[in-house]
């Protein structure tokens, strides 16, 4: 059989039936040290310092950082939230995904590289595994003994599962003491008196960080995440991204050191394939830009060190951007096409939704008041002089002192409050994070408005007392009031 | 639990999941393989599918154990349907309703807040009435099951009686107030067809007139001979009422639908019909108790709420 090629020629083909699904092929990265190397070790440290460490810390007497989900009321340091304030996860939400598209437009996929929980926990199994195996030949070599398998085998892999699963079980259990008060969790787990639930979690955290960092590893980037998928719709000419000099390295291939290279019509790459024993999605970066390519710059670090051995210029693989290598330009000259329309646009809206979030946390109300009317009666005459009409009014205190409230209602004359037995409403007393729901009855004279449906406003005081300062909160609230004929 | 109104649309959906379930395996069996092109000079094999001029499909093999989950979520749909409600109207093996699940977390939520109300139970309705906490309770309990009718307050509206003022149509003792929570009540006042529209304004002014409205004399006198005969039997000669059959007591200021000429003109012409709905079945006995409590001391000691 055959086709004819673009040339007009015909050219041979050969039709294969293949499977469309393959059995994963292990990968064995090979260890790396430099630069991006050590950000990505500085970058583990901190987010896993933050993780492990954010559930024991005290404020006021209480956990720091606790999302309180059958109280739903969520701590976080100073602040306690409640299911009203969902809008401030809402713009969090819309931040992230903000900045995930601006640091894709500058500089490729930085968060898949570098702060992921995935590439964070397969860096911390992976160095775990270095340890106990070996480094990559090490581990292949391992793995291809026979079956059955000899006591090292045995001891190597038991020791490797052993540490994967302590850090494992150590990891659920501190996600879980972000929604349980940690330490009454770690109380309740030495005596074994985990809750039904409490205990799936843990073991279900436990196994998702087992599963994904010491098996799935890059099948989770390649298979399951939608990021990778969408970032590199974000990417363009400009983007600076881990690339394979193409210009400067083809040809590629082998050479003695001692060999002129120009005679040899040799580029730069020497075809030492170490840039792929390190890559830990198993790519070749000399292919071109994948979407399996995870931005984490082992290649480059690799890369740079042969450079250096071979005695050619480092840079071989480094971030840069398409244009850069069309052009031969520099990487400081590349920068200056930073300031593109959607890095500046995406740079625009992260300011203002930062500044409009932290300007409505600082001056977020802890009183909030909801007003409803008894939808039952419409409005009823008292003693033949006033016109009365129900509401149920609901006091939340989000704040962690005490409030001592005030009730007032205006918009129509003479409107006075009573409470549901009648009696004159003095003050009252809200504990801190807690609500309190009162039904109350608001009358105002007859005669003076005909009938139909006037617009009201509840005016809310509280005093808090914050320390030994008070703080007064206010909150109007509109309803309506019925006036019948 | 067959809501079908017939019994093919039962087989015709249990066919179309089965049919279902089993053309996604069959696709899977039958796309498991493609025919994939390799040329001599070293390009990466495609699949001879080309888009857009320069498009080409490359085989980029799933995983295998893709497929293995494929299949198991393939299992897992059968054995659900095995198990539970899902295909047409076999109800599964398991038994599961979601009414049942809705009863059984019911049942769990009223024992575990047993130990709450036990204190209560023993004691008197009085006592009951006079502590802070129960009145706490019985006000929630109040706002959830009875403020739709009796409002946030307690106070009424026209047809559903206030609560608070110590006037009570089928008497106002707590084991009275029980009893009506428990098993409601039905006031049926009849219409009263056989009276001409001039006997029923006279009767209407006399019964303005038994509690003090103004009224014409005249044909006040005229209605109390109609009374007599037409109202006495269930309000009394004295028109007092009587609580053993919820008939209102005529003499005081307090009316349920209203005490103007009109409002009594229309009660005795088109009748009324006042239902207080049974909450036997809606609330356990110790939710039942503490509400009697709570609408018990709403008009009898008022001394405890003033701290609110």
């Amino acid at each position: 059989m055959s086709v004819i090629s673009p040339g007009g020629k015909p050219v041979p083909i050969e039709v294969i039936e293949e499977s469309l699904y393959e059995v994963r092929r292990k990968i064995y990265p090979r260890s790396v040290s430099g630069i991006f190397a050590r950000w990505r070790l500085i970058l583990v440290f901190a987010t896993q310092l933050l993780f492990y460490g954010l559930p024991w810390l005290s404020w006021n007497d209480r956990q720091a950082v606790l999302f309180d989900l059958i109280q739903r009321k969520f701590y976080i340091f100073g602040l306690v939230l409640w299911p009203q304030d969902v809008i401030y996860l809402t713009l969090l939400l819309i931040l992230s995904a903000l900045a995930l598209f601006l640091f894709t437009a500058v500089a490729g996929r930085l968060f898949c590289g570098y702060a992921c929980p995935q590439t964070v926990y397969t860096e911390i199994f992976m160095w775990i595994e270095r340890k106990v195996e070996g480094d990559r030949f090490a581990r292949i070599r391992l793995d291809g003994e026979e079956w059955p398998w000899g006591l090292r085998k045995w001891r190597l892999k038991i020791t490797k599962h052993f540490l994967w699963l302590l850090i494992a079980f150590w990891t659920g259990f501190t996600f879980i003491g972000y929604f349980t008060p940690i330490e009454t969790l770690g109380a309740s787990l030495l005596h074994l008196s985990l809750g039904p639930w409490q205990t799936f979690w843990l073991c279900f955290y436990s196994f998702a960080t087992w599963g994904n960092a010491g098996f799935m590893r890059e099948q989770v980037c390649k298979y399951m995440c939608p990021y990778a998928r969408f970032q590199s719709v974000m990417v363009d000419k400009d983007t600076f991204l881990v690339t394979y000099d193409k210009v400067r390295g083809e040809p590629r291939g082998g050479r003695n050191k001692s060999a002129d290279q120009s005679s040899l019509g040799l580029g730069d790459c020497v075809d030492c394939s170490i840039c792929v024993q390190v890559c830990p999605t198993g790519i070749d970066i000399r292919d071109g830009l994948q979407y399996m390519c995870i931005g984490c710059g082992a290649c480059i670090d690799a890369c740079d060190q042969v450079m250096e051995k071979v005695d050619y210029p480092k840079g071989l693989i480094r971030y840069t951007t398409e244009r850069a290598i069309e052009d031969k330009e520099s990487n400081q000259s590349a920068i200056r096409h930073i300031l593109r329309p959607r890095v500046l646009i995406y740079t625009a809206f992260i300011a203002v939704l930062s500044g409009a979030f932290l300007i409505s946390l600082a001056t977020r109300n802890p009183l909030r008041v909801d007003v409803m009317r008894d939808r039952g009666a419409l409005a009823r005459e008292v003693e033949g002089i006033r016109i009365e009409n129900i509401y149920r009014i609901q006091i939340m205190n989000a704040s962690e002192h005490a409030m001592k409230v005030r009730l007032k209602a205006s918009g129509l004359d003479d409107l006075r409050i009573l409470n549901s037995q009648g009696q004159e409403i003095q003050e009252i007393e809200v504990a801190p994070v807690s609500n309190q729901l009162l039904p109350i009855k608001v009358s105002t004279t007859i005669g003076n408005n005909s009938s139909g449906n006037y617009p009201i406003h509840f005016d809310v005081t509280a005093q808090e007392l914050v320390g030994d300062k008070e703080v007064i909160r206010t909150r109007d609230e509109k309803s309506t009031f019925i006036i019948p004929r | 639990m067959s809501d079908f109104f017939n019994g093919v649309w039962s087989d015709y959906i249990a066919l179309v999941s089965l049919v279902g379930i089993v053309w996604c395996i069959w696709l899977l069996a039958s796309q498991r393989r493609a025919k994939v092109i390799h040329t001599p000079d070293g390009a990466v094999a495609d699949t001879g599918h080309v888009w857009d001029g320069n498009l080409r499909e490359l085989n980029n093999p799933l995983p295998r154990w893709w497929a293995w989950m494929y299949l198991i979520s393939c299992t897992f749909a059968l054995v659900y349907l095995v198990l539970f409600p899902g295909l047409g109207s076999f109800p599964g093996i398991l038994g599961y309703t979601t009414d049942g699940a809705l009863m059984s977390s019911m049942t769990e939520a009223n024992n575990d807040l047993k130990p709450v109300y036990a204190k209560y139970v023993t004691m008197d309705i009085e006592q009951v009435a006079a502590d802070p906490k129960a009145r706490e309770m019985g006000q929630r309990l109040f706002l959830n099951s009875c403020a739709q009718c009796h409002g946030s307050d307690a106070g009424g509206s026209k047809g559903f009686p206030n609560l608070t003022d110590g006037d009570w149509l089928y008497g106002g003792s707590p084991e009275n107030i029980k009893t009506t929570l428990i098993n409601g009540r039905a006031g049926v006042m009849p219409p009263f067809p056989q009276l001409d529209s001039k006997q029923i304004v006279d009767v209407t002014n006399y019964v303005r007139s038994l509690s003090g409205l103004p009224a014409d004399n005249l044909k006040a006198d005229l209605g109390a001979e109609i009374f007599k005969s037409n109202c006495a039997a269930c309000h009394g000669a004295d028109g007092k009422g009587n609580i053993a059959i919820g008939a209102p007591n005529l003499t005081d200021k307090t009316w349920l639908y209203g005490g103007s000429e009109a409002t009594i003109i229309e009660t005795l012409t088109k009748g009324r019909m006042g239902m207080m709905p049974s909450q036997d079945k809606v609330l356990s006995p110790e939710k039942i108790h503490l509400l009697t409590a709570y609408v018990w001391g709403l008009s009898n000691n008022k001394q405890p709420a003033a701290a609110k």
